[in-house]
Formats: structure tokens, C-alpha cells, sequence
């Protein structure tokens, strides 16, 4: 029986519709939608939902998650990090390659798309390794792997070093239009730096990473992409001259793009207070200047997606002295929250900030999604824009609970997860 | 009975002693005082009083120290207090759940005062949240070592009589010390002011939002200051090149006459040890009689201990 989702306020940020409308969805696809669609009133013959004038907007698109399968299922699987995706209002998420075997090999990206069909609530998609074993010395089969599904081609948290290799990668992947996405980090000048380097790092007598051990990077690699024109995005920036990098770039016309995680939209680092390990990221949280740098490149667009950055950790390597602790926090479930948050602040319209989650990312990793359109799948969420709530670390439904934003109240959130048609989380 | 009535009265309000950070300059001088007394008792022949009797003191060291460990030793034993050392090699001890699960193992054992050193910043105030006894943090990674800073300044008010306006060079790698850090934020509280030198190098970001002003000349750096304390050149924190040779160190900043007399006439000479004889520090500087506080210093921190491990029993359940 088709389905009818009544009452709502459509949001496409790609065609740019805002308007009261319904959507009718069949066998998993939109078969149409709009402000004319049920005008006259409830249909027959049809299963209705009452949006109760809640955004139903595209689902969400999240380009970076790391979960713990294979290797350290634990920490996260591929059923717990969809359902952490589908209480966020993430319809389709990426996962990236640092796993235990890593996955370089075709066999592996098959083996992650079967386990998340069989497991998985909302449509992962796989980034592989650029370089055999993550090591930074030889190509994968970017041809065969991208014929079997990987939507890009990454070292996921290590950065690619090599400038020969990285030239060839972007030079090769142009015979097949493939994504090469960089972790930007200088690892020389990183060295044994655990945050942001600076007056916070020195009183906590925390040894710091400086802003240029990123810039350094996206600026070399931006001269391999004018040398080769290969597609190139940056994983996550946090800093203001790492945008102003990419700014400039863009106005070039070189085919680059890049993302910002939640995390640095919303909070810097001060936020780490007394060594609380859960805000030890990577890239490190930056300075306040920095993070409002990340919300204006939002703005005006130099930035174009954003991710969860979703790295799901345990006690066992959080709670440690900050310095031996690991990188990340979970974040599939704080997305959407967040970037509703700018748009309560009035940092950009509703539109803008869905699309850098939505078609956005979507186009980027060139998979058909992010979009309200008749005969595209009916991948939705429906968004109470107002509703406030205060994040439970124990009520998030990913194993790890290791959030940035434990107790933190947001306003508005994901009401109704719809993948395929059929509703993967409700409230 | 009232343990307090045997006691000097002190407002100390603080369960552990993790930093110097959070110290009032009223609680600073509150500890000062404490210890005059302990160096009174100390010089005595009979050097010990029962203030810790019956009290268990656990020196848990992960990174090896001989002075600290002894001073504190020997502070608790001087009270009257049973003391037991442990040092754990940090390679069988890399994870910190295990640091947790150290932490839970001693908390069972009902310590009443554990005195921890370890090689990560923030490790010892992770362990003190587990911890129900009173925890003083004995060095912890580039972060702090206030019992250092608390003798620094006993050994300073001694001699000079304040600290209050007195201007005071902190020279060496400033970047991996933890004892530059709590110096800095010990003596800004009591109304010093405070010249930082390092090579550039070895000199932190963002030093001077901590309220000291930063050199990167001993000359300049030396010019007007009453007390000069030198650091230790942490060799084994030093991953990669921050100086060339140690050779050019010398040259550039160890303390010789020909540098100490940008100083203050009789400016007094520290060093918390052990010291790099012809790195950092020349030998007939450091054991100037006149100008050399080194061999004080070490005296003081047993006082210094003492009047710690005294005040945090102050919040020990009586029995």
C-alpha cells in the first residue's frame, strides 16, 4: 500500500522548495510530492502519516563514521552505529576504511555492503583505503574497489604523505571520476601533540599541534590538484587559515571540497577544561577564533559538508591520561542538533544548512540520495525543528557513549527516520 | 580528642594538593608557615612527632625519582606515619584503565595519603577521582609539581624575607617543566614578578597569558632580578632537536658569573636538581656558599612535605 506523509513543511535544499506539501512514497521511491499533492484532502486507499507540519526534509548524508566492524565490534557494528544513524535522522552514512583487516580489497568492501544490508537500518556506503594497509606506500585498486562500490578513496585518520603518490592517486582516479579525500595532518609536525597548540595546551602542559601542521598539507596537496586536476576533499578543517586556503582555491575553480565536523562547529578548546579525554579529537578542537571561522565558511558556503566525525570509543581507551587516551567521539545522533543549532543562532537559513548534509555530500560522493524527487528513493527525515532536549549519554543508541556533548540542550532533533519508505526510528 | 588542639591551627581547605593552580595566596602562606615549623622540628635531635601515627603513606612513583621520593619518604616518617614506596615502570603500566585499576587496588589497601609522580600531564588528578584518601601530586607530566614550587618558596621567604615584589628569573626549557609552570603560578599569586628565558624552542605558546613575561636573552632576561632559578635540561622529554648541542646551550644560557651579573647584585641562585653540571649551571655557581640556595632547597622540601602531608591529614576521618 503506498504511503502518504500529510501536513508537512517540505524542504529540498537542492531544488530549493520550502513549502506545506505531502509526499506519496511506493514501493520504497517518492512517487510524488508537493503543495498541490492531497490539497483537496486525505486520500483513500492510502496509509497516511501526519508530519503535523514538521520539516520533512531529504535524510541525512553522513560523509565520515567509523565504526568497529570488522575488528572492534565492541566499540560499534554496522546494526549499532545504524541505529545511532536513524535516531540522528542519517539515512546514508560512509564508513571509512581504519579497520581491523583494513579495507583495500574488494572482497571487503562486498563483505561491508552484505553485513549492512542484512544488519543495518539506514544505507552505508564504504570509503576504501587509498593505500594498501593504510601505509602510505602503494595504490589500491581504486578501479576495481570503486566497481564494487567505494564511493572514495581515503587513508580515513592518516594523513597521505607521499606527494609522488598522491599525485598519481589524483591523477589516476580522473579515469574513473574517483574521490581522493585527505586526513590533513602533518604527522612531523604533529609529533606528540594531543591538542591544539597554545596558551590552553601550555597551561595544561599538554604537548600541542600547531594550526599550520593542517594548512601545510591542504596547501601542498592543492598544488598536486592544479597539477593533476584529480577531485580532492579534505576530510575535516578546523582552522581559519586552512579556509582561507580553500577559499581561495575555489575562486580558482580547482576541483576541491571539503567538510567540517559537528564537533568543531560547535564547540573549541577550552572545552577539554581539565583533560576530559571525550573532547581529544582529530583534528584537535581549535581555538574559539578558529570554530567561528568554521561557522562563517559554513555561511558563506567555502565549506562544503558536514560530518559526524562519528568514532565511536570505550572506557577502556578513553579513560586514560589524556595524552595515552584516543581520538574522537560518537556524534551520528548530535548531527542534525547541532547544525540546527547554527540556524537557530541565525548563522544561515534552514535550506543551506541541510543541504551540507543532505545533497551536498551527496554529490560529492556521487550516490543518489539527498534529494525529494519523483522516482528518487524515499530516504527522509522528519525534523521538529523546535523541540528541546538534553543529550543522555546513556540513552544514545550507539555502543560507546563517548559524547562531546553529554548533558548539552539542544533545540529540535530528528522525529521519524524514513529509509526506503519504511520508518527506521520514531520518538 | 581533637587532633586539631595538638595542632597549630590551619585553614587548609583543600582535600589533595594536585596544583598550585586553584591556591589562594592566603592557603600558599597558610603551608609556608607550617613548614617554618617542621624546619624547626627538623633540626631538632629528635626529629620525629606522632601527627601521622597510625597513618599509611603510599609513594607511588611511574617515573623514577630519587630526591622526590626520599624528601617525601622521609616527610611522612618524620610524622610518624607507616611509608611505603612503590615505583612501577611505566612499560608494564602504559594503559590507563590500568592506571584506574592501579588506582582502585591502593583506594582498597585504605591509605590515608598518597603521594603520586607520573610521566602524563593530568594522570595524578585521574587517579585522585578513585582515590578516597588525600592524593598530592608529585610531578605529573609538563603540567605541575607544586610541593617544588612550595619549597622554591619557602626556601626564597627565608632568605629574602618576601616574595611579594621581588623579581624572579625561571631560565631553561620551560616548555617540558613542570616546575617552571607551578613556579610561575606560585609566585604571580604572591605578588612576584616573574621573567621566564628559553630558547626559543623550549619556550611554551602562550606563556605570558600565564602572567609571566618571556625572554629569549638571559641578559635581558637577568636584568633586575633578586632571584635567578635555573631548570634542568629534561633530556629525556626532548623528542627530536629543540637545540643544537648542549655544548651551544651552555654558551647561549648556562649560568655563569659572566651572565649572573646581569642580575641584581648578590642575586641568589636555585636549582631544583638534579643538576647538569656545565649545561645549564656552572659548578663554581652552584656551589657558591653565598649565592647558592641548591642545598637549602633540598633541606626545605622535607619541611615543605611535612606541612603538606600535615594539612591534607587535617580531612582524614578521625578515628
Amino acid at each position: 500500500m503506498p504511503t502518504a506523509f500529510l501536513n508537512a513543511r517540505l524542504i529540498d535544499p537542492a531544488s530549493g522548495l520550502d513549502s506545506p506539501g505531502a509526499v506519496l512514497v511506493e514501493n520504497g521511491t517518492i512517487l510524488d510530492f508537493g503543495a498541490h499533492l492531497f490539497a483537496g484532502g486525505a486520500p483513500s486507499g492510502v496509509e497516511t502519516i501526519d508530519c503535523h507540519g514538521h520539516v520533512l526534509a531529504p535524510g541525512l548524508v553522513d560523509m565520515r563514521v567509523f565504526t568497529g566492524e570488522p575488528g572492534e565490534e565492541h566499540r560499534e557494528d554496522l546494526a549499532s552505529a545504524s541505529a545511532a544513524a536513524a535516531a540522528g535522522g542519517v539515512t546514508a552514512f560512509v564508513i571509512m576504511p581504519n579497520t581491523s583487516p583494513v579495507i583495500d580489497d574488494v572482497a571487503l568492501v562486498d563483505f561491508i555492503r552484505r553485513r549492512a544490508r542484512d544488519a543495518a537500518r539506514v544505507r552505508v556506503h564504504v570509503m576504501a583505503a587509498l593505500t594498501k594497509g593504510l601505509a602510505g606506500q602503494e595504490m589500491t585498486e581504486i578501479g576495481l574497489l570503486g566497481a564494487a562500490g567505494a564511493v572514495g578513496f581515503t587513508d580515513g585518520t592518516k594523513p597521505v604523505m607521499d606527494a609522488q603518490l598522491l599525485r598519481r592517486a589524483l591523477t589516476y582516479s580522473k579515469l574513473f571520476d574517483s574521490l581522493i579525500v585527505q586526513h590533513a595532518e602533518d604527522p612531523s609536525l604533529a609529533a606528540a601533540g594531543v591538542m591544539n597548540e597554545g596558551e590552553l595546551s601550555t597551561r595544561l602542559g599538554l604537548a600541542g599541534i600547531p594550526a599550520a601542521a593542517e594548512t601545510i598539507i591542504v596547501e601542498r596537496d592543492l598544488r598536486l590538484v592544479e597539477l593533476t586536476g584529480g577531485r580532492y576533499h579534505v576530510s575535516q578543517i578546523s582552522c581559519r587559515d586552512t579556509l582561507e586556503v580553500i577559499r581561495t582555491a575555489k575562486r580558482r575553480g580547482l576541483p576541491v571540497t571539503c567538510g567540517v565536523s559537528a564537533d568543531h562547529l560547535s564547540l573549541n578548546e577550552t572545552d577539554i577544561g581539565e583533560y576530559r579525554t571525550f573532547f581529544k579529537l582529530s583534528p584537535p578542537l581549535r581555538a574559539e577564533a578558529d570554530r567561528q571561522a568554521m561557522v562563517d565558511g559554513l555561511t558563506d558556503g567555502t565549506i562544503d559538508v558536514v560530518v559526524s566525525g562519528h568514532n565511536p570509543q570505550d572506557p577502556d581507551t578513553k579513560r586514560r591520561p589524556f595524552a595515552q587516551a584516543a581520538d574522537g567521539a560518537v556524534g551520528l545522533e548530535t548531527l542534525l542538533p547541532v547544525i540546527l543549532e547554527r540556524v537557530h543562532n541565525g548563522d544561515l537559513p534552514i535550506a543551506d544548512a541541510l543541504a551540507c548534509v543532505t545533497c551536498r555530500p551527496a554529490d560529492i560522493l556521487g550516490v543518489d540520495a539527498g534529494r525529494l524527487a519523483a522516482g528518487a528513493a524515499a530516504d527522509m527525515t522528519l525534523i521538529d525543528l523546535s523541540k528541546p532536549w538534553v543529550v543522555d549519554a546513556d540513552a544514545l543508541k550507539s555502543k560507546s557513549k563517548n559524547t562531546a556533548h553529554e548533558n548539552r540542550r539542544f533545540q529540535g532533533r530528528a522525529v521519524r527516520t524514513i529509509v526506503g519508505g519504511h520508518t527506521v526510528f520514531q520518538t | 580528642m581533637s587532633v586539631a588542639a595538638e595542632q597549630p591551627g590551619l585553614s587548609f581547605p583543600h582535600k589533595h594538593l594536585l596544583g598550585i593552580k586553584g591556591l589562594t595566596a592566603h592557603d600558599i602562606h597558610a603551608l609556608l608557615d607550617l613548614a617554618d615549623m617542621y624546619v624547626d622540628q627538623s633540626r631538632q635531635v629528635d626529629k620525629k612527632s606522632s601527627i601521622l601515627r597510625g597513618r599509611t603513606q603510599i609513594n607511588l612513583f611511574f617515573e623514577a625519582s630519587t630526591r622526590t621520593q626520599s624528601s617525601f619518604e622521609l616527610a611522612g616518617k618524620r610524622l610518624g606515619a607507616d611509608v611505603m614506596n612503590m615505583s612501577v615502570s611505566t612499560s608494564s603500566v602504559k594503559k590507563g584503565e590500568t592506571l584506574i585499576d592501579t588506582a582502585v587496588t591502593l583506594n582498597a589497601m585504605q591509605p590515608d595519603l598518597l603521594v603520586v609522580r607520573h610521566p602524563d600531564s593530568g594522570a595524578v588528578a585521574l587517579l585522585a577521582q578513585k582515590m578516597d584518601c588525600g592524593v598530592v601530586n608529585g610531578g605529573d607530566g609538563s603540567h605541575e609539581h607544586p610541593t617544588q614550587a612550595l619549597l622554591d618558596a619557602l626556601t626564597i621567604r627565608r632568605r629574602l624575607g618576601r616574595i611579594e615584589g621581588l623579581r624572579i628569573a625561571i631560565c631553561g626549557d620551560i616548555l617540558h617543566s613542570r616546575v617552571a609552570r607551578s613556579n610561575i603560578h606560585l609566585l604571580i599569586q604572591l605578588g612576584a614578578s616573574v621573567h621566564v628565558i628559553a630558547p626559543p624552542t623550549l619556550m611554551p605558546a602562550g606563556i605570558e597569558a600565564l602572567g609571566a613575561k618571556a625572554f629569549s636573552s638571559m641578559l635581558d632576561g637577568l636584568d633586575g632580578c633578586d632571584v635567578v632559578m635555573m631548570l634542568r635540561l629534561q633530556m629525556e622529554r626532548m623528542t627530536g632537536s629543540f637545540i643544537p648541542s648542549t655544548r651551544e646551550y651552555f654558551h647561549l644560557y648556562g649560568l655563569d658569573y659572566a651572565k649572573l651579573a646581569y642580575a641584581k647584585p648578590n642575586a641568589l641562585v636555585m636549582h631544583p636538581g638534579p643538576m647538569n653540571r656545565g649545561v645549564e649551571i656552572d659548578s663554581r655557581v652552584a656551589d657558591d656558599a653565598d649565592r647558592s640556595l641548591i642545598r637549602e632547597q633540598v633541606e626545605m622540601g622535607v619541611a615543605v612535605r611535612m606541612a603538606v602531608l600535615d594539612a591534607l591529614s587535617r580531612h582524614l576521618p578521625n578515628r
